[in-house]
C-alpha cells in the first residue's frame, strides 16, 4: 500500500547516462506512506510495543523502496539499495537492546538508589522487607576483582613477555592458541572447576579467595592478549639500544620494554577487570553469598554485586526485584566506570 | 639452550615480534646467555606452559569430581532426559539439557550473524569514515553490560513484550511445528532467552567480523567499483569472498559464547527437563542455566551430577572454539582481540 505513493514521482525517462533517479522526496514519501501502512496496521492488530512498531515500518519502507526504486531505477540499483537500508536496519537494530536495557536499568534502578542503599547490608532483612542495601555485595565484588587481578596480573604478564620477547617454535604457537581458546571459556566452567578442585579435591570453605580464583581464570587470556598486543608495539630500536649499552635481555625487558607498554597494558587490565567484575556463574558456585557484612575474603561465604542482583530478581517479591534494578545500576556504573578510566589509561599511552 | 629460540626470528608467525637477538659469529653462542637471563627466560616460559597446564588441569579435575556421581547414576547419561541427581537412585541424564543447550545457541546465532555482518558492514563500508570509531565503540558497550543484567532485563522487560509476538507467531504460523506449542501458552521460552543470548553475542560476532572487513585490500574493492560495480556488488565479489572464512569463524565463537551463557538463561528459562521443538512454550533448559539453577539445592551426587554435565559444555565449547580459531589463526596477523 506504502508503493502506491511513489507512482506520480515516475517520469518517463529519455537516454541520458545517469539514467534514472529516486528523488529523496519520493524515499520520504515511501518511509511517510510505511509509516501510515504501520499505524493503520496498528489500528486493525494492535501491537503492543513501540519496537514491533518501528520493525514494522522498517520492513514496509524497505519493501516499498525496493519496488519504487526497482521500477525507475532498475534490478541492480533496487538491490544496491536494498542492501543498504538492510545495513542501515541492522545497525539501528543493534542500537533497540542497547538503549532499552540501560533505559530500564536507569529508569528502575534511579529510584531505589540512595547513600542508604549502598551503605547497608541485607542482614536480618527478609525478601518481603522494603529496605536492605548492597554494602556487603559492594565489599564482596571489590576485594574478589582485587585479589583476582593480583593473581592474574603478574601471570599473565610473565605469558605475555614469553609469546612476545622469547617465543619462537612450537611451544610458543601451542601457548598462543590455547590462550585464544580460553578466551572462549564459558564462565561457569571456571567456576565448577574452582568447585572441583579447590572447594572439593582440596576439601575447602567457599569464601572469597575461591571466587577470585574463578575470576582469575578468566582474566588471564584477556590479560595476556591485550599485554601481548602492547609490547609488539614497543618499538625494536628502543630494545636493539639497551641491547648496544649492553644491558641484559630480562633488564632490558623489565627496565625499558615493559615500562614502555605499561599504560596500555594498564588499560588491558582494567577493561578484564571491568568484564569479569560483572561475572554471576563462577561466583555463584564458589563463594555462596551471604547477607552479611564480611570483610575477610579467605574465610566464610561472601557476597559479590552480581549475585546479589541474581538471588534477588529472581525473587517472586517487587521490593526483591526493585532491589535487583538498583544493584544493577550500580553495577553498570561500576564496570563503566572501569572502562572510562581504561580509555583515559589508553590516552596517555597515545603522548608517549 | 637458547640457540633454537634465535635462529628463524624472520621467519616466524609473529612478524610484529622483535626479532631475535643475533649473537656473535666468532665464539660460542652459549658463553653469552647469563644466568640472569637464563632464569628470566625459564620463569616466563614456565609461566606460559602453567596455562597449558591449567587448561589440562580443568578437563582432570571435572572428569575426577564428576566419576562418583556418573557411577552412582542409574539412568544412562547420555540418553536420559530427566535429571534427579538428588533422589535416591539418582537418575540423571545430559539429553535435555544438551538439546536445549544447542538449540538456544543455534538460533541465537541465526538471528545475530546476519545483524552482526550488518553492522560490520555498515561501520567498514557505509558509515563515514570519521563516525566509524564512535559507532564500533557503540556497539562493543554491549558487551560491557554485564549477563546478569541482561537476564533481569530480559526476565522483567522483555519476556512480558514479547508475548504479543509469541502469541502471534503462534497463532498464524501455529501449523509450523517449530512454532506451535503445547497447550496455547507462550511465556519465558527458548526464543525469548535466544534472543537474549543473541543481543549478548551481537557485539564479538560484530567485532571480528568488523576486524576482518577491514582487512580486505582496498585494491580488490577499488577494482570492482571501477568495473562499475554497485556497492552491494563490490560488497558481494571483492569484502564478502575475502571476509567469509572470518565470518564463519566469529559466527562459531559467538555459538560457543551462547552455548556457555548461563546466568541470562538462568533467569529467563522456567528450567524444565524435556526435548521439544516447541521454542514457543515456556519450557526448555541449558547445561549451564541447569548449574545455576540446581547448585544450590544439590546433594554431593548432585554436585558430581553438574560439573558432569559441566563436562559435556567444556568438551563442546573448546571443540566449537578451537575449530573457530584453528580458521582465523590462518590469518596470523588478525589479532582475535575480545
Amino acid at each position: 500500500m506504502s508503493t502506491t505513493t511513489i507512482a506520480p514521482a515516475t517520469s518517463p525517462g529519455g537516454m541520458d547516462l545517469t539514467g534514472q533517479k529516486l528523488s529523496l522526496t519520493t524515499l520520504a514519501a515511501i518511509g511517510a506512506g510505511a509509516v501510515v501502512a504501520t499505524v493503520l496496521l496498528y489500528v486493525v492488530a494492535p501491537i503492543d510495543s513501540k519496537i514491533q512498531f518501528v520493525l514494522i515500518a522498517g520492513a514496509l519502507y524497505l519493501i516499498g523502496q525496493s519496488v519504487a526504486s526497482g521500477m525507475v531505477e532498475g534490478a541492480r540499483k533496487a538491490v544496491d539499495r536494498f542492501v543498504t537500508t538492510l545495513v542501515y536496519l541492522a545497525f539501528l537494530l543493534a542500537l533497540i537492546p542497547l538503549v532499552a536495557v540501560l533505559a530500564s536499568v536507569i529508569a528502575k534502578g534511579a529510584q531505589r538508589v540512595s547513600y542508604d542503599f549502598l551503605t547497608t547490608s541485607m542482614r536480618n532483612i527478609g525478601a518481603r522487607d522494603a529496605g536492605g542495601g548492597i554494602y556487603h555485595a559492594l565489599v564482596g565484588t571489590l576485594e574478589q576483582i582485587a585479589l583476582a587481578s593480583l593473581f592474574a596480573v603478574p601471570f599473565s604478564m610473565l605469558v605475555a613477555i614469553y609469546l612476545v620477547e622469547y617465543g619462537r617454535g612450537r611451544i610458543s604457537r601451542t601457548i598462543s592458541f590455547f590462550v585464544d581458546v580460553l578466551t572462549g571459556l564459558p564462565s561457569v566452567i571456571a567456576g565448577l572447576f574452582i568447585l572441583s578442585f579447590y572447594l572439593l579435591a582440596l576439601n575447602q570453605n567457599p569464601s572469597g579467595f575461591a571466587g577470585a580464583l574463578a575470576l582469575t581464570i578468566l582474566m588471564i587470556p584477556i590479560v595476556v592478549r591485550s599485554t601481548e598486543e602492547m609490547l609488539k608495539l614497543v618499538p625494536n630500536e628502543l630494545r636493539e639500544a639497551s641491547y648496544a649499552l649492553g644491558v641484559a635481555r630480562w633488564r632490558t625487558i623489565l627496565k625499558i620494554v615493559v615500562p614502555t607498554a605499561l599504560p596500555g597494558i594498564v588499560t588491558g587490565v582494567m577493561l578484564a577487570v571491568a568484564r569479569v567484575a560483572g561475572e554471576t556463574a563462577p561466583l555463584l558456585l564458589t563463594i555462596f553469598g551471604n547477607d552479611a557484612i564480611n570483610f575477610n575474603p579467605f574465610s566464610g561465604p561472601q557476597s559479590a554485586l552480581p549475585l546479589y542482583i541474581y538471588s534477588q530478581a529472581g525473587a517472586p517479591q517487587q521490593v526483591a526485584v526493585d532491589r535487583a534494578w538498583a544493584a544493577a545500576l550500580t553495577l553498570i556504573v561500576l564496570v563503566m566506570l572501569l572502562s572510562a578510566i581504561a580509555r583515559v589509561a589508553a590516552r596517555f599511552a597515545r603522548v608517549r | 639452550m637458547s640457540s633454537e629460540s634465535d635462529g628463524q626470528g624472520a621467519g616466524s608467525p609473529r612478524g610484529n615480534g622483535p626479532p631475535a637477538l643475533k649473537k656473535p659469529v666468532s665464539g660460542s653462542a652459549h658463553a653469552r646467555v647469563s644466568p640472569a637471563d637464563l632464569i628470566f627466560k625459564n620463569v616466563t616460559r614456565a609461566a606460559g606452559i602453567g596455562l597449558l597446564v591449567l587448561i589440562a588441569a580443568i578437563a582432570a579435575f571435572l572428569v575426577i569430581e564428576a566419576t562418583s556421581a556418573l557411577q552412582a547414576n542409574t539412568g544412562n547419561f547420555f540418553t536420559t532426559t530427566e535429571w534427579f541427581p538428588n533422589a535416591s537412585p539418582p537418575v540423571f541424564g545430559i539429553a535435555a539439557l544438551l538439546f536445549g543447550t544447542v538449540l538456544t545457541a543455534v538460533i541465537a546465532m541465526i538471528i545475530a550473524v546476519p545483524v552482526a555482518v550488518g553492522i560490520a558492514l555498515f561501520i567498514t563500508v557505509y558509515a563515514p569514515r570519521r563516525l566509524a570509531t564512535p559507532l564500533a565503540f557503540i556497539v562493543d558497550l554491549l558487551a560491557a553490560v554485564p549477563s546478569v543484567v541482561f537476564g533481569l532485563w530480559g526476565l522483567i522487560v522483555l519476556v512480558p513484550r514479547m508475548n504479543g509476538l509469541q502469541q502471534w507467531l503462534t497463532d498464524y504460523f501455529g501449523w509450523i511445528p517449530l512454532f506451535s506449542t503445547d497447550d496455547g501458552l507462550v511465556g519465558r521460552s527458548i526464543f525469548v532467552a535466544s534472543i537474549v543470548l543473541a543481543i549478548m553475542i551481537l557485539p564479538i560476532v560484530a567485532a571480528i567480523s568488523r576486524e576482518i572487513f577491514l582487512q580486505v585490500p582496498n585494491p580488490h574493492k577499488e577494482a570492482a567499483l571501477a568495473l562499475g560495480a554497485t556497492r552491494w556488488e563490490m560488497i558481494r565479489t571483492a569484502v564478502l569472498p575475502y571476509g567469509k572464512p572470518g565470518v564463519i569463524s566469529a559466527s562459531m565463537l559467538g555459538l560457543g559464547r551462547a552455548m556457555g551463557e548461563t546466568i541470562a538463561v538462568a533467569l529467563v528459562l522456567p528450567a524444565s527437563f524435556n526435548i521439544s521443538w516447541h521454542i514457543l512454550s515456556p519450557a526448555g533448559n541449558t547445561i549451564a542455566a541447569n548449574v545455576a539453577n540446581g547448585f544450590s539445592e544439590a546433594n554431593p551426587i548432585g554436585r558430581g551430577a553438574l560439573i558432569a554435565s559441566g563436562l559435556v559444555l567444556f568438551i563442546v565449547t573448546m571443540l566449537v572454539n578451537i575449530m573457530a580459531r584453528a580458521v582465523i589463526a590462518r590469518r596470523r596477523e588478525f589479532s582475535g582481540a575480545t
